[in-house]
């Protein structure tokens, strides 16, 4: 069995340039960081192939027992179905396109050989994560793809703002592994095990007994369990109240922003309660929370996306909002929706990102998009790959991919056993949004007339893989549609056998068609709007700037959570800490020894040096004792 | 007045010795004050002959030869020390030696 | 036999590095070297030999005051073993990393620091309380020495400060020691020191519960458990680099392997009635040593203070009463002697290049040294917990075998992994990146300082990818410790 080579590979590449990092030309390292990543795609292929046309068994690969204490034996062993295929090939395939666009992205910077390694090191361990076949092992990969996305955004590290951000996303993401460790400890006592196969078979044996009532743990340890691992995902997938690191995480290389912050590791999130499912459906309190939290992210973040300036900031947000999508479909119980949704996003957020990346070269660095324009002409393949990839996240209808995928999870909210009218509504107006702020985007920088002169042309290594995710893009919706317009169902029953499907209260075709128009004329009417606004009429913005100009500050800070957590959270720490930096409970014992100090001084007062005051004591002291003596 | 010769002597002895001990106290010719010392000495000397004397035994007399020879090897090395003392400070006075205050 | 060879090894060496520095300095560090790298071989091959011990591999047992019952009695187990590696591995990288920074009576300060190593190994071998005891001083009073002659500025105070917490406490520890001797004798009729007798014999538990308490303060001081911490942070931080190796890295081990080695064993039923205080002094070191260590700009008291912040792990693991924890408490001992070992040496190598232990005066050393930089990465993550690393498995272990005995201390004890990660980091950010304040005539590596960081970037790594060979070792000594616990004695 040779699945161990999909991540070794990259791991492989990451050691080599590690240790040989300065001794190695760009072109060497190039070869390298995508030599390595190729090959693991080519080898997911393979793989691929060969689980599809071998009968779909789970694959499990024990590499070495990683410890055995007390009965408890963790190994570090692989496991391959079919959910982690959808991963492993996004994570494989997207990260090899990346790798090939950073050649040209990165080829003019002194950390290029750096640059690869951390790439690398990155793809090893997101592999890791979704291979995993124990809690302990996903969370190593876990944190390891934590670690390099810090490595990744403060790799210009010589500007603090960089390190700041770094430490950032760090830090708030370690806060969710907080959580999640905690819910490991406790499946680890409610079961004895952390094998998500033993832990999934107890947890389906619960749910045909009588539910959450004969899981081991019982109902209120599921829903803690269930929340724990909520919060780890919502820690990494930037999910509220935990998304303030991604915005900022943008610092890092435009590359780097794509693969980490958009197409894989901010999804970790949802492959972990998707892989962990089996829990979640033993607790309704813990699905309602993530669809909840799914939701209010979702708005709060498109509204956050409306009124950024900065081209990569505005997709953060839009980043953020769409894995707010996924997670409503998660709270759902539409697993498999929520799983298609991360595999077309992926595609379009990458390409989104990356040509993002090839504007702000070509512009010398530029970021704002109202510094930007006109720039459909001066870089046609961007634009119209761009364009592309704008359409399928606002889910331009039938031609896109994110239309199908984004259809279901809106189909689901309102129809699904877990649905409502509400929560229907609100991913409408998400909807809404989501083509307002992305063609608000679109208008800013290709229409109107240029602002920054174009100094550098993207080359052809950036614009392959451009053309090859905006094919994607288009069309990989397109192996799953909606039964009333086609009704393939290739994605849901390929993950059939790890993921239930959910219940439909109404299967009514007519709600459906319904449902698809309103969403569709909701897109429809985003783009028309910021079209109106953006190129038709800009005066009429300047009169809404003006009335709306604090509503328009408050959601271009991301709502204040980043002053909410500053003036509680570390203001008080840094504080707590520069008042007690000396330790307090030092001065107990430099008190002690000031005592003694004192003491010595006042004793001290007595040794007069005169003989004849110690022979007066002398005299005294054996006058008292003889009194003592004689009378006692 | 008529004690017995116990009582009458160890009177003696403890008036000598407080005598002694006062004049330790009060002077500060380190001079005087070695011959004071000297008087305490003997006073104890006295009171063990005395009672040597009450008992009818030859212990009292023995520690008072001991006593003289101990006060003897006393008084040489006390009269040495005056004389550093004497050397180093241009004075007699016991108050002026006082550099080992705390 | 070869027990008493691995400490006469080093006495002899030392005293014998003493003497011929009077010649040639470098023969000085080159025996006090061979001295060390000849017990780690020995050890090694102790170990090799018997990678799956049960029981005592080696013992010996000989009279020294048969008077007073006083035998001089060493035995070697799984975990004696794991310690005298972790001891000599790190002896040799403090004799290696003393190279070029001591210039002042190297002679005298090899002697120094071989004769604590012997101290420290005579505490992990000795099983005669009144032999443990003597060991216990013969590791303190060289390190007063190293830390007051060859230490920083504040030397002096430092060092007073150590010598005063540990012997103050290490006195009680004697008292509970002859009160045990004598109620041992009263109870039956035995006068001995010895270790295994002491296990035989029933206490009432008042009794038990004042002598606890006397050993646990000589440990808890040398861990340090929070209230005791305060002399660790000056005598680390004044501390030469091999000096801050030696304390972080084996001296702190001690006071973890009392507790796992008589405090448990000795006294189960009243160690089991101070269970929860034991685990919430740990909270309270893990949380307040982390704040602590974010609040200093100097980067050794830093580092002492993670030392804090780690050690409440052992205490939490320790009173967890579980083979998990106390496994984890065994895998931090190691992995924390090797890391923040590796962070002090580090501290030294930028120290040698900046003079200055003042993090917030350096910056963008990245740009000149990457391999330095790389290096405190590795040991900087290792200090947070990143999984692959050995310290994730240490504090993964102890967190989930405390997690049965007290969830709320456990969870709160799992808020300490946030606030390491915003001090580690602090460190990486204050240190290498950002902008360069001055030009340092900075270089990167040099060929002995890779000697020094490979192998403990090996051995984190190879710990925390490969531990079962380490849990293997100590797993029969933590089991048959972790069966002592309340009433089964």
């Amino acid at each position: 069995m040779t699945l161990w080579l999909i991540p070794a590979l990259p791991y492989l590449g990451a050691l080599i340039l590690i240790l040989a990092g300065s001794k190695l030309s760009k072109q060497m390292a190039g070869i390298i960081g995508c030599g390595s990543m190729g090959l693991s795609a080519l080898w997911t292929g393979v793989t691929g192939i060969a689980f599809l046309s071998g009968g779909r068994e789970p694959v499990r690969l024990q590499l070495w027992e990683w410890f055995d204490v007390a009965g408890w034996n963790p190994g570090v062993t692989l496991y391959f179905d079919s959910l982690s295929l959808v991963f492993t090939f996004v994570i494989t395939f997207v990260g090899f396109l990346i790798h090939v666009y950073s050649t040209g992205y990165m080829a003019r910077d002194e950390g290029f050989n750096r640059f690869f390694a951390y790439l690398n090191l990155f793809v090893g361990s997101m592999l890791m994560l979704v291979l995993a076949d124990n809690l302990l092992l996903l969370y190593l990969g876990w944190e390891g793809v934590g670690l390099c996305s810090y490595l990744l955004i403060g790799f210009w590290y010589q500007d603090p703002a960089n390190g700041a951000a770094a430490r950032k996303a760090f830090i708030v993401t370690r806060i969710g592994d907080t959580a999640f460790a905690i819910g490991l400890f406790m499946l680890f006592q409610t079961l004895g095990t952390l094998n998500i196969g033993a832990i999934l078979a107890e947890a389906g044996s619960a749910l045909s007994g009588d539910g959450a009532a004969s899981w081991p743990g019982g109902p209120a340890g599921a829903t803690a369990i269930a929340l724990l691992l909520v919060g780890g995902a919502v820690g990494k997938s930037a999910q509220i109240p935990l998304q303030t690191w991604l915005p900022d995480a943008m610092a890092g290389p435009t590359p780097v922003s794509a693969l980490i912050h958009a197409a894989t590791m901010v999804t970790a999130g949802v492959y972990l309660i998707a892989r962990m499912h089996g829990i979640f459906e033993l607790s309704p309190v813990s699905m309602q929370v993530v669809s909840l939290i799914g939701t209010i992210t979702l708005l709060v973040a498109g509204c956050s996306a409306l009124c950024q300036s900065d081209l990569k900031r505005v997709l953060a947000y839009s980043t953020i909002s769409q894995i707010g999508y996924m997670f409503l479909a998660l709270g759902l119980g539409a697993w498999s929706a929520a799983i298609f949704h991360f595999f077309t996003h992926a595609f379009f957020k990458a390409l989104l990102f990356l040509g993002a990346g090839a504007i702000i070269e070509s512009l010398h660095h530029e970021q704002n998009i109202f510094r930007m324009g006109g720039l459909r002409k001066e870089l046609p393949v961007v634009f119209i790959t761009f364009l592309i990839g704008s359409a399928s996240l606002a889910a331009l209808p039938l031609v896109t991919a994110g239309f199908f995928s984004k259809d279901q999870i809106l189909w689901m909210a309102f129809a699904g056993e877990h649905g409502s009218l509400g929560l229907w509504i609100a991913a409408s107006v998400g909807a809404f949004l989501t083509a307002l702020y992305t063609f608000r985007m679109v208008f800013v920088t290709f229409w109107g007339e240029t602002k920054t002169p174009v100094t550098h042309r993207p080359g052809k290594a950036m614009t392959i893989p451009l053309i090859i995710l905006a094919l994607f893009s288009l069309l990989a919706g397109f192996i799953e549609v909606p039964h009333n317009l086609g009704h393939i169902t290739l994605f849901s029953s390929f993950l059939a056998s790890v993921l239930p499907s959910p219940e439909l209260i109404t299967d009514s075709l007519l709600m459906e068609w319904m449902s698809q128009a309103a969403a569709a004329l909701l897109t429809l009417g985003g783009i028309g709007l910021a079209y109106e606004y953006y190129v038709r009429n800009p005066q009429s913005l300047a009169g809404m700037k003006r009335n709306t100009g604090a509503l328009q500050r408050f959601f271009h800070s991301g709502f204040g959570f980043d002053r909410l957590y500053d003036s509680l959270l570390i203001q008080p720490y840094t504080w707590l800490a520069r008042v007690n930096r000396r330790d307090i409970t030092d001065s107990l014992y430099t008190g002690l020894a000031r005592f003694s100090i004192w003491l010595h001084r006042q004793s001290a007062q007595t040794q007069t040096g005169i003989l004849r005051h110690y022979l007066l004591g002398a005299a005294i002291g054996a006058l008292i004792i003889l009194t003592i003596s004689i009378f006692i | 007045m008529n004690l017995p010769a116990m009582e009458t002597g160890l009177l003696l002895a403890g008036i000598l010795f407080i005598l002694g001990l006062l004049s330790v106290l009060i002077r500060r010719n380190t001079l005087f004050m070695l011959m004071s010392v000297e008087i305490m000495l003997n006073a104890a000397g006295l009171a063990f002959i005395v009672a040597g004397a009450r008992w009818g035994q030859p212990d009292g007399q023995v520690m008072f030869l001991f006593i003289l020879a101990m006060a003897a090897a006393e008084v040489s090395v006390g009269l040495a020390l005056i004389l550093q003392i004497h050397h180093q400070l241009n004075t007699i006075d016991s108050d002026a030696a006082n550099r080992m205050k705390g | 036999m070869i027990l008493v060879w691995l400490i006469l090894i080093l006495l002899l060496g030392g005293l014998l590095s003493w003497l011929a520095s009077r010649w040639n300095v470098l023969l000085a560090r080159w025996i006090a070297l061979g001295a060390v790298a000849v017990n780690f071989v020995l050890t090694a091959g102790i170990w090799f030999g018997n990678p799956v011990p049960v029981g005592w591999v080696a013992e010996l047992d000989l009279e020294w005051i048969p008077r007073f019952g006083i035998h001089f009695h060493l035995a070697l187990d799984g975990l004696s073993l794991l310690m005298l590696l972790l001891t000599f591995f790190l002896g040799m990288l403090g004799v290696l990393c003393s190279w070029k920074e001591i210039s002042y009576r190297p002679g005298f300060f090899h002697f120094n620091l071989l004769w604590v190593l012997a101290g420290i190994t005579g505490v992990f071998l000795t099983m005669d309380l009144f032999l443990f005891y003597f060991f216990w001083e013969v590791m303190l009073i060289p390190m007063y020495f190293l830390i007051g002659i060859w230490g920083h500025a504040n030397r002096i105070y430092a060092a007073f400060k150590f010598f005063i917490f540990t012997q103050a406490s290490g006195l009680f520890m004697l008292l509970a020691i002859l009160s045990l001797y004598y109620v041992q004798a009263q109870q039956t009729g035995v006068y001995s020191f010895d270790y295994f007798d002491f296990l035989e014999t029933p206490l009432p538990f008042k009794t038990a519960q004042w002598l606890m308490f006397g050993f646990l303060i000589a440990f808890i001081v040398k861990l340090p458990a929070f209230p005791f911490h305060n002399w660790l942070p000056d005598a680390h931080g004044e501390a030469p680099t091999a000096g801050s190796l030696v304390l972080a890295g084996l001296l702190l081990k001690t006071g973890a392997y009392g507790l796992l080695r008589f405090v448990v064993p000795l006294f189960p039923e009243p160690a089991m009635a101070f269970a929860p205080w034991g685990m919430l002094m740990g909270v309270i070191g893990i949380l307040y040593g982390g704040k602590l260590a974010f609040a200093q700009n100097d980067l050794k008291r830093l580092i002492a203070y993670t030392s804090v912040s780690h050690m409440g792990f052992v205490m939490l693991g320790v009173f967890a009463f579980t083979e998990l924890a106390y496994q984890g408490v065994v895998m931090q001992m190691i992995t924390h002697g090797i890391s923040t070992g590796a962070l002090f040496l580090l501290a030294g190598m930028l120290y040698e290049r900046t003079h200055t232990r003042d993090i917030t005066r350096m910056g963008g050393l990245w740009k000149s040294s990457p391999a330095l930089g790389a290096a405190m990465m590795v040991f900087v993550m290792a200090s947070l917990g990143l999984p692959g690393l050995g310290n994730f498995i240490a504090e993964f272990l102890t967190l989930n075998g405390s997690w049965p005995a007290n969830r709320l201390l456990t969870a709160l004890a799992a808020v300490g992994l946030v606030i390491a990660t915003v001090y580690s980091l602090r460190i990486m950010q204050k240190v290498f990146f950002g902008p360069m304040p001055q030009t340092w005539p900075a270089a990167d590596l040099k060929p002995r300082e890779y000697l020094i960081m490979i192998p403990l970037i090996a051995a984190i790594i190879w710990l925390g990818l490969f531990p079962q060979k380490t849990i293997e070792t100590s797993g029969h000594a933590v089991t048959e410790i972790s069966l002592k616990k309340g009433g089964s004695r």
